[in-house]
């Protein structure tokens, strides 16, 4: 963790860009969808010919009016869309279509729990739509990055998608709350069903506002930091950042507002101090779309849709299942997880086990392989039945994670294998019951030393029943029924 | 008179180059018609409401279903410069 | 048979087709002929599409009578800035030299589904930008009543087309008077519906807030047909609406009671004398049929122009953007750098018109100017469509001449934009309002046609079409100019 050095404050905002999973692109018929042969989810549109118009998609609005009530935002009773003009060879009509001054939802906030507990309420500004631009290859050149590249090629297959940014107050002080902000930003948008939240894929995108001051003092110069895609890189660019303008500051020299880059390889950041002149974007009202006025109906509506959000989860979880904050936090942020927690728990009849068993072993497993909860080579049936196994007694802690195993790696049931292996814990009483007292007559010695108080010697019983068991003793039966024996064997009895 | 250096900054914004005899034709042009154009400014239009549509619509939205894409070839027909199935632009900068 | 071209209006066409009097091929190669005959004279069309056009009638001709539609086998062409799938389109510019549109413009594909037969493509000032057609990156279109003079613009080939009988009726488009003062200038009809009656999908945005798409005929009724036939809403268009009702054939003859409203502010200095005496002809002919004139005023039209010259050319600074050598279109030889090849692709592909048009918006636009020009500019469009609000209270139509004057001669005010600019001062408010807009034949000054402008409150197309045509039936205006007696000779 960052230590923010000595009289210093950092304030950090951050604008995030959510690729909205719509069937189709924000104005036009053509599919959304990843991966695919270069230019061939593309028409007309959205490569820009002259002529065309924007139609917009009635989803990306119902989607932005979710994420807008999530954030506790004012979904505005009309707001339109502005033309935002620049060149690059990503946008294809020379501007971007934009919500500038009248976005659709403002004014809202994200609770952020940190990592001590505590929350931190971040101000959002606002989530507009927007749509996004194509892809770049940069290629020749060393390494397909921009510098250096002989020339580029554009894909418009992404371009046109709808995207909703967020724009967060500057209300982030350390790059800890803007990854925890970013994180539970990403459970909330998971949980709304709108986005994939994929940010190796890009469908959550990053850029951050930021600059130091020491505290009681106006706000230094901003930079906008761009290229953090993922988690960590996003929290390591802030770092470096902080860093950067402090030391520049303190050597006496000035920080110039301009957009730098997070360089995921060397860890530094670099700034471009180009002759280009600032950007002068032109904004001015589309004029080939219509305002959107969302009814005070509409938006209830869209409210009454939303599902559960994490943080209702979280407070659901600790009041039904007494699961301890910890775990109800961890289990709720996850959407899928939460759900496979849910049945679980529902068909084995044991909350604890269950949270425990899928914080642990279950997502031990699917982070080792890299997997998502869908993937798992374990349903939730299965898991169960060897829950049910475990809380009978039929199989030890230790028993059960081995079989655990083993379901992953053959895809075989509990019981299944517990018979195959004979691994059945032996719960019978009668039969443990003549072990035990075969055992205690054939060592009077040790027996008689447990009666003399010395109750270390009744691991010395536990273990030889044990091998001969080869460990399937039910432990708890075995410790109970040799108490009882070594008791009741005193010959002053 | 709009001056030079505005005349270039403007061109600069448009990515639009003009020779030097074009430039000085241009800065007496634009002026003429700002000149024309300024007396919107002597209006006192407080209050008065920006028209951006003349016709009063709103909320016109488009199903979220997919229609047919181009195809590639179709997609790239125009294209002054291609290179493995996408558009081809010159290095940045 | 020996069919004449001026005699061949749409709906005499329909007619001959209906009663086999003549095949849709020998109607559309009569006009080709008349094509071949004019346009080394006239050159109003950019490309001529022979082959597709014959085809297309001799299909229709296969066709049993009873399966056609109406209008199956009338030819038509159609303004350069509508784009036709697999057929060159290039707004009348260098930059999109080449360009063959993936797709149809809706109207294109409206006229193809009604069964009309496409002649060709129309020439027109760059990108609509003009009122000469002399601003075309490709020729020159000289008016069919005087080789020497302009034929109007921007849409000045769809009305010299018109004009020469070389179509019964074509297509344009109107931003600030493109369809009516070239209409006016090569008398003929022609008429800028309510923004919103026609879809805009397909042709290449000039100012988005402005542009319409509209007929141009040698008859009202044919005008009328033809608004009929593309003024349908279109979800690929936000901003269309399409016809409430469809448009009725006009055929009544009397005005009684209907009133017209005189606009005061276009009677000054800047109208000519000839141009004044016809339109003082025409209010006497309206009265003649029935209908009341008054002076009406709307004081704010004389902003008209200047908030045009700013909202115009702001969106057409946006509009053009996309002309950047990367997916269609021109790119300039060579360049070593993305910054470049814009810069050098834009420079080399557009025009001086254009350019300039480029020029005032990205400055109108850019930051600490946005108020100053674009915001009082919409405000000043507030206030023009409540003149006109208060005018339709008191009037049910209001008239004007639709230029200040006849058609000027070639190369006369190319010199002086503004002087050009103030060509459209009659048309441009209309267009602010997003009202519909008509031009009719109202007479000559000189020789040369002198047309009226007809105004209505928004979606009255059928109200101004039925007083434009009992107006027409009274003037009898000729429209067959003097072109077959003209000897060809050298120009320019
Ligand atoms: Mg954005
Ligand atoms: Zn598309």
């Amino acid at each position: 963790m960052m230590v923010t050095p000595e009289g210093w404050e950092a304030v950090i905002g951050l604008e995030i860009h959510v690729q909205l999973n719509t069937a189709t692109k924000m104005f036009c018929g053509c599919p959304v969808s990843f991966g695919d042969v270069p230019n061939t989810n593309v028409c007309p549109l959205c490569l820009g010919h002259p002529g065309t118009l924007p139609a917009m998609n009635e989803k990306a609005i119902e989607y932005a009016t979710r994420i807008g009530l999530a954030l506790n935002c004012t979904i505005s009773p009309h707001s339109i869309f502005h033309r935002k003009n620049y060149f690059y060879p990503d946008l294809p009509k020379g501007y971007q279509i934009s919500q500038y001054d009248l976005p659709l939802a403002v004014d809202g906030h994200l609770d952020v729990e940190l990592e001590d507990g505590s929350i931190l309420r971040v101000g959002v500004t606002r989530a507009h739509l927007e749509d996004d631009a194509a892809k770049l290859v940069h290629a020749g050149g060393v390494d397909g990055r921009i510098a250096g590249a002989d020339y580029s090629m554009v894909d418009f297959n992404r371009g046109g998608t709808p995207l909703v940014e967020i724009v967060s107050e500057p209300e982030i002080h350390t790059p800890e709350q803007a990854r925890a902000y970013l994180t539970q930003l990403k459970s909330l948008l998971e949980a709304l069903e709108v986005s994939d939240v994929n940010m190796e894929e890009g469908s959550l995108r990053c850029d951050a506002n930021i600059s130091v001051h020491r505290p009681g003092t106006p706000f230094g110069t901003r930079t906008e930091l761009k290229n953090m895609n993922s988690f960590r890189f996003l929290q390591r660019g802030l770092e470096a950042e902080i860093e950067r303008q402090i030391s520049a500051l303190e050597r006496g020299e000035e920080i110039v507002q301009e957009t730098v880059h997070f360089d995921t390889g060397s860890g530094k950041v670099s700034t471009l101090r180009s002759k280009e002149e600032a950007h002068d974007y032109r904004y001015f009202p589309e004029p080939d779309m219509v305002p959107i006025e969302l009814s005070a109906e509409y938006v209830e509506k869209v409210r009454a849709g939303l599902p559960e959000l994490p943080a209702a989860r979280k407070e659901r979880y600790m009041r039904d299942y007494g699961l301890s904050p910890y775990d109800a936090g961890v289990l709720s942020a996850n959407r899928p997880l939460a759900a496979f927690f849910e049945r679980l728990s529902t068909q084995t009849g044991e909350a604890k086990l269950a949270a425990n068993w899928v914080m642990g072993d279950f997502s031990g497993y699917l982070n080792a392989q890299g997997l998502e909860v869908k993937d798992s080579a374990v349903s939730v049936e299965a898991l169960a039945e060897l829950l049910g196994l475990l809380a009978a007694g039929t199989l030890s802690g230790k028993m059960a994670k081995d079989v655990f195993a083993a379901m992953v790696e053959t895809g075989k049931g509990a019981p299944e294998l517990v018979a195959e292996r004979g691994l059945g814990q032996i719960s019978d009483t009668g039969e443990l019951e003549t072990m035990v007292s075969e055992l205690i007559a054939a060592n009077p010695g040790p027996a008689e030393e447990y009666r003399q108080g010395r109750d270390r010697v009744l691991g010395f019983f536990v273990g030889q029943i044990m091998k001969q068991t080869r460990g399937q003793a039910n432990p708890q039966l075995l410790n109970e029924l040799l108490r009882k024996a070594l008791a009741g064997s005193s010959p002053d009895n | 008179m709009i001056s030079r250096s505005e005349v270039e900054h403007v061109a600069r914004l448009a990515r639009l180059r003009f020779e030097e005899q074009e430039i000085a034709l241009l800065q007496q042009e634009l002026s003429s018609i700002i000149d024309y154009i300024n007396q919107l400014q002597e209006l006192d239009l407080t209050g008065v409401p920006a028209t951006a549509h003349a016709v009063n619509v709103v909320n016109i939205f488009r199903l979220d279903e997919p229609r047919a894409c181009l195809t590639q070839e179709e997609a790239l027909a125009n294209a002054p410069a291609t290179e493995r199935g996408h558009f081809l632009v010159p290095r940045m900068g | 048979m020996m069919l004449d071209s001026h005699s061949l209006t749409a709906h005499e066409c329909r007619r001959l087709l209906a009663v086999g009097e003549a095949t849709s091929e020998e109607i559309t190669a009569a006009l080709l002929d008349r094509v071949k005959a004019v346009e080394g004279r006239v050159g109003a069309f950019l490309q001529v599409d022979e082959e597709g056009a014959l085809a297309q009638a001799r299909a229709v001709d296969a066709k049993r009578p009873e399966e056609r539609s109406p209008w199956e086998g009338v030819p038509i062409a159609v303004k350069d800035i509508l784009c036709t799938r697999g057929v060159e389109t290039t707004c009348g510019s260098r930059i999109l030299k080449g360009y063959i549109p993936p797709y149809d413009a809706t109207v294109v594909r409206l006229l193809k589904e009604a069964g009309l037969v496409i002649l060709g493509k129309l020439n027109m000032d760059e990108f609509a930008m003009g009122s000469s057609t002399e601003n075309s990156a490709y020729q020159v279109t000289r008016n069919p009543w005087d080789l020497e003079r302009v034929p109007g613009g921007s849409s000045g080939g769809s009305a010299a087309a018109v004009a020469a009988g070389e179509a019964p009726w074509s297509l344009g488009s109107d931003t600030g008077g493109s369809i009516r003062q070239p209409a006016s200038l090569c008398g003929v009809v022609g008429m800028k519906p309510t923004y919103g009656a026609v879809s805009r999908w397909g042709l290449i945005a000039f100012a988005s807030s402005l542009d319409q798409v509209g007929p141009f005929a040698r008859t009202v009724q044919d005008v009328a047909a033809l608004l009929d036939l593309i003024g349908r809403r279109d979800p690929n268009d936000q901003t269309s609406l399409g016809l409430p009702t469809p448009i009725a054939v006009p055929r009544g003859e009397s005005l009684a009671g209907r009133r017209f409203g005189i606009i005061k502010e276009y009677l000054g200095d800047t109208i000519q004398p000839g141009v004044r005496r016809i339109f003082e002809q025409a209010v006497e002919a309206l009265e003649a049929l029935g209908g009341r004139c008054c002076e009406v005023s709307l004081p704010s039209v004389e902003r008209g122009l200047a908030a045009y010259y700013i909202i115009a050319p702001a969106e057409c600074s946006a509009n053009l953007a996309r002309f950047d050598g990367v997916r269609y279109g021109h790119r300039a030889h060579k360049a070593e750098t993305l910054h470049e090849m814009y810069t050098r692709t834009r420079s080399e592909g557009f025009g001086p018109e254009v350019k300039r048009r480029i020029m005032i918006g990205t400055y109108a636009l850019s930051s600490g100017y946005y108020d100053a020009y674009y915001a009082q500019a919409q405000r000043t469009r507030t206030l023009i469509i409540r003149d006109f609000q208060k005018a339709f209270a008191e009037v049910d139509l209001l008239i004007s001449p639709t230029s200040p004057t006849v058609a000027f001669r070639l190369g006369e005010r190319t010199a002086d934009p503004l002087t050009m600019y103030l060509s459209d001062l009659c048309t441009i408010p209309v267009n602010l309002a997003g009202l519909p807009g008509l031009s009719l034949p109202a007479g000559f000054a000189d020789g040369l046609p002198v047309g009226l402008q007809i105004i209505g409150p928004h979606f009255s197309e059928q109200m101004m079409l039925d007083a434009a045509y009992a107006l027409e039936q009274r003037l009898q205006v000729s429209t067959r100019p003097p072109l077959d007696v003209t000897p060809a000779k050298e120009v320019g």
